[in-house]
Parts: structure tokens; sequence; C-alpha cells
């Protein structure tokens, strides 16, 4: 079992850190066509998720909102990995992060998981699941083309 | 004890004595559920190996002594909030059910369309969501008083908010999420002018200064078992007899009626009314023991303790780089809000757990007054007589932890 400040570093690697500070995409999507809005009632995050699907493929995806550190980033590295993806592909990549947050990196493919590899580190966090995958159900939301909001609860 | 001796005071508390993460347990979310003394956690067993029966009903001598422990634990508690007579306590679940039970009781039978049911910015969702409910069910208007940016109560507003048509003023007695003291004797004082009853919440007040409900003069006053050192599934209404005598039942089952038959129903006398079912008797048994345990300190010397580990925590957080306090009221108790730059409160509790510190981060259960101060959430730091100086030391050293890992 690794000390708590290794946890510490698993969980706030610095590409973290960075997205955090520094969130990709952090805007509407102008001419989107679907949107939807996520929230964590447990600690007062939000954010809404615009979307352009062009036939079946993801052309463009914004984020913004409040949210920890690991939400914001976990939301500007999705968005910057399901673009020009299929709504199949981002759906596969949203259970492969989905199966890395909740059971850890050895239960999953690292290599399919590109970017998103960076949030290995929350599955030693189970408080911390919730933030890292708010903007995925959100997405997936949006995708679905369901409007009611989506809640972590 | 003569001085208050918070070394003493540790040793009683068994899951103060652990290490977690690797280093010794800082625990400092007590506004959230309180930390067991052994003389509570030895009542409850004690309880369970020589005295556990129901109450009210066996001729038996176990049923004989678990009524006089549940009754006596009654009187414990009217000694403890100073209420005229042991009728006046009703046990419930928790301040939540406890203000549940005056909404649906008192509300139901005395609010009505166009009434209206006065709250303050500052409650928490228990005190907010019941009040809520019954303006729905009965046409009534929810007003609120509102908060300074100091988070005080604007008592300016209030004299134009308590009107003719307000029905009841429910005000908590001290902010879980910014740890202000209201000025409950004055609000009262105000609204009994107008013919106006008050509920008062206690959940976070309790165990930190005497409570005395005849000086207050509230009408109602409701806390928990488990944020008084006691277990968790007990709490206390208190209500002036006259107001709960006027009161239909709130639950019905066994034990709230004196005769039943299919067309008739005569109800029990008060409190017993309020108490439907086999009540939560290990619960009240074991808060009975933390009152005598917060007796036996003294509760002037808590609130000592509380004001002197107040004043050092927040002028040693206030020396932390980039942290604003979230409620500066001048009077507080307890809890210590703050925001750590723009690193959210999620995080900030993250990075200190690994060091072994307890707190709370989040919105409390008190979203309106969060965004009064625009903020999600905060990060809590909550006090209780178990706390040291040792232990706001190391929450500051832990908030520097914080600033290194986000550079």
């Amino acid at each position: 079992m690794s000390s708590g400040s290794d946890d510490l570093k698993d969980l706030y690697q610095e590409v973290v850190l960075e997205h955090s500070k520094r969130p990709r995409n952090f805007r509407v999507v102008e001419g989107a066509n679907r949107e939807a809005a996520g929230h964590n009632p447990l600690c007062g995050d939000q954010l809404s998720v615009t979307l352009k699907l062009e036939g079946d493929v993801i052309r463009d995806i914004g984020f913004q909102g409040q949210g920890c550190a690991i939400s914001r980033a976990s939301a500007s590295l999705m968005t910057g990995a399901v673009k020009d993806k299929s709504k199949a592909e981002a759906e596969a990549l949203f259970e492969l992060v989905h199966k890395l947050v909740t059971e850890g990196p050895e239960s999953v493919d690292m290599e399919a998981l590109g970017k998103m590899a960076v949030l290995s580190g929350v599955s030693e966090f189970p408080a911390r699941v919730k933030c890292a995958s708010l903007a995925w159900h959100t997405m997936r939301a949006a995708l679905e083309g369901r409007d009611e909001a989506v809640s972590t609860e | 004890m003569s001085a208050f001796d918070v070394q003493r005071v540790r040793e009683d508390f068994p899951i103060l004595r652990q290490e977690v993460r690797g280093r010794p347990l800082v625990y400092l979310d007590s506004a959230a559920t309180a930390q067991k003394p052994q003389a509570v956690i030895d009542a409850i067993v004690r309880f369970y190996q020589h005295d556990n029966a129901n109450v009210h009903r066996g001729v038996h001598v176990l049923s004989e002594r678990a009524t006089e422990a549940y009754e006596g634990a009654r009187e414990t508690v009217r000694e403890f909030i100073n209420a005229r007579d042991a009728r006046e306590i009703v046990f419930v679940r928790g301040t939540t059910e406890a203000i549940n039970l005056v909404a649906q009781t008192y509300g139901r039978k005395n609010v009505g369309p166009g009434d209206e049911v006065l709250i303050t910015h500052m409650e928490h969702h228990a005190n907010i969501v019941p009040w809520r409910m019954l303006c729905e069910q009965t046409g009534a208007t929810l007003r609120v008083i509102p908060v300074d940016d100091r988070g005080e109560l604007v008592l300016d507003a209030v004299d134009a908010l308590l009107t003719e048509k307000t029905r009841i003023l429910a005000v908590t007695h001290v902010s879980n999420a910014l740890g202000t003291v209201n000025p409950v004797k004055e609000l009262t004082r105000k609204a009994h002018a107008k013919g106006i009853p008050v509920l008062v919440d206690g959940a976070q007040s309790v165990t930190h200064f005497p409570v005395d409900v005849r000086e207050l003069g509230c009408d109602f006053y409701a806390f928990s078992g488990h944020k008084m050192f006691g277990p968790t599934g007990i709490g206390v209404l208190y209500g002036r007899l006259e107001r709960l005598e006027s009161m239909p039942p709130y639950q019905g089952g066994g034990d709230m009626i004196l005769s039943v038959t299919m067309e008739k129903i005569t109800y029990n006398r008060v409190p017993h009314r309020f108490e439907a079912g086999t009540p939560n008797l290990e619960g009240a048994v074991g808060l009975a023991a933390a009152i005598r345990y917060l007796r036996g300190l003294g509760m002037d010397a808590i609130a000592e303790h509380d004001r002197a580990l107040m004043a050092y925590g927040t002028q040693v957080l206030e020396s932390v780089p980039g942290l604003r306090l979230v409620g500066t009221a001048r009077e507080k108790a307890g809890v210590l809000s703050f925001m750590l730059e723009d690193i959210h409160p999620h995080d900030v509790g993250t990075i200190l757990d690994r060091e072994g510190i307890c707190i709370r981060t989040g919105h409390h259960c008190a979203q309106p007054v969060m965004q009064h101060f625009k903020v999600p959430a905060t990060a809590r730091a909550s006090l209780a007589l178990y706390n040291t100086r040792e232990d706001v030391d190391a929450l500051v050293r832990g908030l520097h932890k914080v600033r290194e890992v986000f550079g």
C-alpha cells in the first residue's frame, strides 16, 4: 500500500493540475445542437456540456461551470478525448474511464485510455469518483438528448 | 475537575487514540457528528447487558427498569435545558424530526393560505425544507430574514418581516456553516410582542454553551443527540407545555394512544402523544449519559474552552496566505468555515484527509447561505471540547501542504 503522500501525487498529477488551472474547451460551443447540465449535490459542483453532433460524430464539444480540480481536469481532458469521435467511441471511452476510476488502473487497458489515464489515481479516493465522472455523465446525457439535469446522486 | 483540562478530556474519547493514514487522528468535524466519550458507550452497553426491555408496557422488572431509565433520561434533558416540566421534553430521532413534527402538527393546524412562515437565510436544510413543504401544503408563504456580509442576521429587517400574517419564526441558534451565534432571546422577544411563536434550532448550540429555554423564552427548541456526544437516532423537541398540549398528534401507533376502538381513538397525554411506537431506549439512555458527562465538565468551562480555541483558530487561520474566512460574525461558536485561494474545498479536504485531518467540505446542507456568499462550498473545521491548539496547528500545517500540492 502506498503512503498518503504518494497517493496524493497520483491523484494530483501535473497534467491534472494543469488542466484544472487552464481547462481546454472551457466555452459554449457555437452552433451546438446538444447540451446537458450536470451537478453533484454532495459538493455543489455544477457544469454544462454543449456539443455539435454531425451525423454520428462529435465535431465540437465544450464545457462550463464550477468544480474541484478533479472535475475540471476530467471535463477538460474529456473534451479533448471525444472530439471527432463517434458516439459509440465516446461511450466506449466513458466505460473505460468509469472502470479506471472505480476499479483502478490494473482493471483496464491503459493504452486505450490515452490521456485519460492520468485519472488513474482517483481509484484510491472513493470520495472523488463522482468528481471525475460528472463531466462524462453529462456528456452522455447530451448525446442521448436527455434534457433533465444529470445528478451524481 | 476544577479547571478544564483538555488532555484529560481527550482520554475520555477512545476514538481519538488512533492513527489514520499513518498519522495521529485530528478530528475537526464535530459539527457533522461528535465523538462519544467512554461514559456514553458504557451506558449503552450497560443498558443492553442489564436493563433492556420495552417501556410503559411490561409488568416485569426489566420493563420497570427500562421505563425508569427512559423517563429518567427525560428528566435529565429537562434539567439540562432548564425546562419547567419533563412533559415538555419529546424524544424524537433528531433535530430534523423535531422540526418536521412542529411543522406538521402546530404548522398544519395554525398555518393557512396567505399566512407567512419566517426563517433566516442561514438555516440548514432541516430548518428550511419542512417549512417549505408546509407552505406548499397550506398555501402559505416562506419569508426570509437576510444575512449580511459578516454572516450576521440583518436585525433591522426583522420588525418589518414579523407581520400580522406571520404564524411562526424558525431560527437557528448557531449556524452550522458560518458559526454565527444568533440573538435568539432578542428575536423571541420581538416575535412574542406580536404574538408569534418561535422555534429555535439548537443542533449546533447545546454543546458549546449553556442553554436555558426559559431564559430564551422560545416556544420550541430542537437538538440532536449525536452532535452532543450522544448516540445517533435520538434527539429532543422541547415545547412549552401549553403549546404541545394544543397540538394534534404527529405519527400514529402504539403508546401515543390511551384507547383504540375501530370507531374512536383517545390520544395519550404529552409527551407520549408524540412518541408513537417503541422509542429509541438505548438512545435516550446514551443521551442522558452524554448530558451527565457535559454537566460533569461544566457548560461554562466548555464555553470558555470553545471561546479560547475559536479565538486562537481564527487568528492562526487568518495568518495562512490566501485564506478567507466565510462568516466573521462578532459572536461565533465552534465553526471555522473558509476558502483557500481558488482551490476548491473538495481538494482541500482530500489533501487534509491524507494528513489524518478530518474536516467537512461542501455546502453543509445550507445551500442558500453558500449562494449568499457566492461560493459553491466551503472547507469547514468544527471544534469540540476535545480539540486542542495542536489540532488547529495541524490544520494550518495541512493547509500549507495544500498550497504546496497546488503550487
